[in-house]
C-alpha cells in the first residue's frame, strides 16, 4: 500500500512537472513577443478568456459532454454486441469482420458532412460520429479477449458440463474483462474527437462550433480556452474509466499501466 | 450414483497421432475401480493426451475409451491439472462451487465450506485467489475438484510445480480425500508414484507403451521414512531409466 502511495506521488509529481514546464515555455515564447498574439495568445490572455466568456464556454461543454457521454455508452452498447455476436456465431463473424475491416479504411472524418446532410446539425449526428470512432477499439479488444480465453479454463468447464451460454457468461466475459478495459480506455480517449468533428463541419452549439466560430474571427484566445476545456474533459473522462476498470476488473495487473 | 462403485476404466486399441508422428499406437490398458492409478512418465511421451481423451478434452479418433458399466464417462469425471485455473474475478468459496454455477444448479456452501476444512483452509473462503500462495491455490484446486463429487478424478501433473514440502502435503491429502475414487494421476516423480500408487504403470517409448511396475504393499499414502517406499522408489526410478533407453 506504501508503495503504492510512493508511486501514485511519483506520477503527479512527474506529470505536474510536464505540465508546468510546457506552460512556462509557451509562457516565454509569447513574452518574447517573436509570434504575433493573434497566433499565440499568452497564458494569462487565455485564462482572461475562460473567464470573461465563462457562460459560453459552459453552455457548449454542456452540448459536446452530452454528445460525448451518449456517443460512449451507444458505441460501448453496440462495439460489445458485435463482439458477442461475432464470438458466438461463425457465420456473423465471417461475414461481418470484412465490413467492419473496410469500414475502418475510410477515414471518419470523411462521413462527418454526410452524417450532418442525414441526421441534421443538432447531437445526433456527432452521437453517431462518436458511435463510429470508438465501436472499433471496443469491438476489437473484446472480441480478442473473448478469443484467447486460456485453454485450462475451458477445458476445467467442459469438464464441469458447462452449457455454451454459461460458459460465454460465467468464464469467457470475465476473463476478456481485462482485454476489454484497454479497448475502453482508448475509446475513452478518442470519443471527444468524434464529437467535435461533427460540431466543426455543421452544429448550432458545443466546443467544436465555438472553436471554429472564434477561429474565423481571429478570438485565438477563445479557441485555446476551448481547447484547454476539451482536453482537460478528454483526461477525465480517461481517468474516470481507468479508476472506474480498477473498481470493476481488480484483477487486472497492476503493472501494466 | 453416488451409492454405485465407482467405475473402472478401459482403453482398447486407441491410438494417436499428433503432428504427423504417431504417439502410440494401440495402446491397452486398465484402471480398476476405486485406486490410485499412477501413469508415470517422461515429459511429452503423450500421458497428458491420454489424460484428455479419457477426459473428453482430446477427440479419440481410433480405438475405445469406456467405463466398465458401458455408461459414457463425460459427467461422472473431474480433471485436475499442472496449473490451478481459479478465477481470478471469484472469491475461494466460489471457485470451489463453479461448478454448480456452470451448470445451473444450486450450490451448496456448507459442503463447500466442510471441504475447505478438510484442506485445511477454511479462513481463506472469502480471500480472492491472488492473496494465496501457489501451495494453497492448489489445494484449492484439488478442493474444488471435491467438491465436483465425481466418482473419476483425473490428474495431470498435479503437484508437479510445487515445492517438495507442500508437494508431500498435497499428496497425503489426495491419497486421504480421494479415497474409494477411480484415480488416473500423472506424474515424472517416482516418489510420488511409489507414495500414492495402487497401480503404477510406466509409459514410454516412441510410439509410447504402457509397462506395469511393482508397488508398494500396505494403505496409502505410505509413510515418508518407510523403508520399502525407498526401495521402491530407487527401483522404480532404474526400471524407468532402463524402459527410457531402450
Amino acid at each position: 500500500m506504501k508503495f503504492h502511495f510512493h508511486q501514485t506521488l511519483f506520477v503527479s509529481i512527474r506529470v505536474i512537472a510536464i505540465i508546468t514546464s510546457l506552460i512556462l515555455i509557451w509562457w516565454i515564447i509569447s513574452l518574447s513577443g517573436s509570434i504575433p498574439v493573434y497566433l499565440l495568445p499568452s497564458p494569462f490572455t487565455v485564462i482572461l478568456a475562460l473567464k470573461n466568456n465563462q457562460h459560453l464556454l459552459w453552455l457548449a461543454t454542456f452540448t459536446t459532454i452530452q454528445e460525448t457521454l451518449i456517443g460512449l455508452v451507444i458505441g460501448c452498447i453496440f462495439g460489445m454486441l458485435l463482439a458477442l455476436l461475432m464470438i458466438q456465431v461463425p457465420l456473423i463473424r465471417h461475414w461481418l469482420m470484412p465490413i467492419i475491416i473496410i469500414s475502418q479504411s475510410i477515414p471518419t472524418f470523411a462521413l462527418a458532412p454526410l452524417l450532418v446532410l442525414w441526421l441534421g446539425f443538432g447531437i445526433n449526428s456527432k452521437i453517431v460520429m462518436t458511435v463510429l470512432m470508438i465501436f472499433f477499439p471496443v469491438t476489437s479488444s473484446f472480441f480478442d479477449g473473448l478469443n484467447r480465453t486460456p485453454q485450462g479454463w475451458l477445458d476445467l468447464s467442459k469438464t464441469m458440463n458447462a452449457s455454451r451460454f454459461r460458459q460465454l457468461f460465467f468464464i469467457r466475459i470475465p476473463a476478456a474483462l481485462p482485454a476489454f478495459s484497454s479497448g475502453l480506455k482508448i475509446a475513452a480517449a478518442i470519443s471527444p474527437i468524434g464529437a467535435v468533428i461533427g460540431e466543426w463541419v455543421g452544429a448550432s452549439s458545443g466546443l467544436g462550433y465555438l472553436m471554429q466560430n472564434a477561429n474565423s474571427r481571429f478570438q485565438t484566445d477563445l479557441m485555446f480556452a476551448a481547447l484547454l476545456i476539451l482536453s482537460l474533459m478528454t483526461i477525465s473522462l480517461w481517468g474516470f474509466v481507468t479508476i472506474m476498470m480498477k473498481i470493476m476488473v481488480p484483477w487486472l495487473k497492476e503493472n501494466n499501466d | 450414483m453416488s451409492n454405485l462403485p465407482p467405475p473402472s476404466i478401459l482403453v482398447q486399441n486407441v491410438s494417436l497421432i499428433y503432428n504427423h508422428r504417431l504417439i502410440f499406437s494401440k495402446l491397452n490398458t486398465f484402471f480398476p475401480s476405486g485406486k490410485i492409478n499412477i501413469i508415470l512418465g517422461a515429459s511429452g511421451i503423450g500421458k497428458s493426451s491420454l489424460l484428455k481423451m479419457i477426459a473428453g478434452l482430446q477427440p479419440c479418433h481410433q480405438g475405445i475409451i469406456q467405463a466398465n458399466d458401458h455408461h459414457p464417462l463425460l459427467n461422472r469425471i473431474s480433471y485436475m491439472g499442472q496449473q490451478d485455473f481459479l478465477m481470478p474475478w471469484a472469491r475461494i468459496i466460489q471457485n470451489i462451487m463453479l461448478g454448480n454455477k456452470l451448470r445451473g444448479e444450486t450450490p451448496e456452501p456448507q459442503r463447500a465450506l466442510h471441504i475447505l476444512e478438510q484442506v485445511g483452509l477454511s479462513h481463506v473462503a472469502k480471500a480472492y485467489p491472488s492473496e494465496l500462495s501457489g501451495g494453497m491455490r492448489q489445494r484449492i484446486a484439488l478442493a474444488r475438484t471435491l467438491y465436483e463429487n465425481r466418482p473419476i478424478v483425473l490428474m495431470d501433473e498435479p503437484f508437479s510445480a510445487l515445492d517438495s514440502v507442500t508437494r508431500t502435503n498435497m499428496q497425503t491429502y489426495t491419497a486421504n480425500l480421494l479415497k474409494g475414487k477411480t484415480v488416473i494421476l500423472i506424474t515424472h516423480d517416482p516418489f510420488e508414484a511409489c507414495r500414492l500408487g495402487e497401480q503404477i504403470q510406466i509409459m514410454t517409448g516412441y510410439p509410447a507403451s504402457l509397462y506395469n511396475a511393482p508397488i508398494v504393499k500396505g494403505t496409502i499414502p505410505h509413510p515418508l521414512t518407510s523403508l520399502s517406499l525407498q526401495k521402491a522408489q530407487a527401483h522404480l526410478l532404474s526400471l524407468l531409466m532402463e524402459k527410457t533407453s531402450l
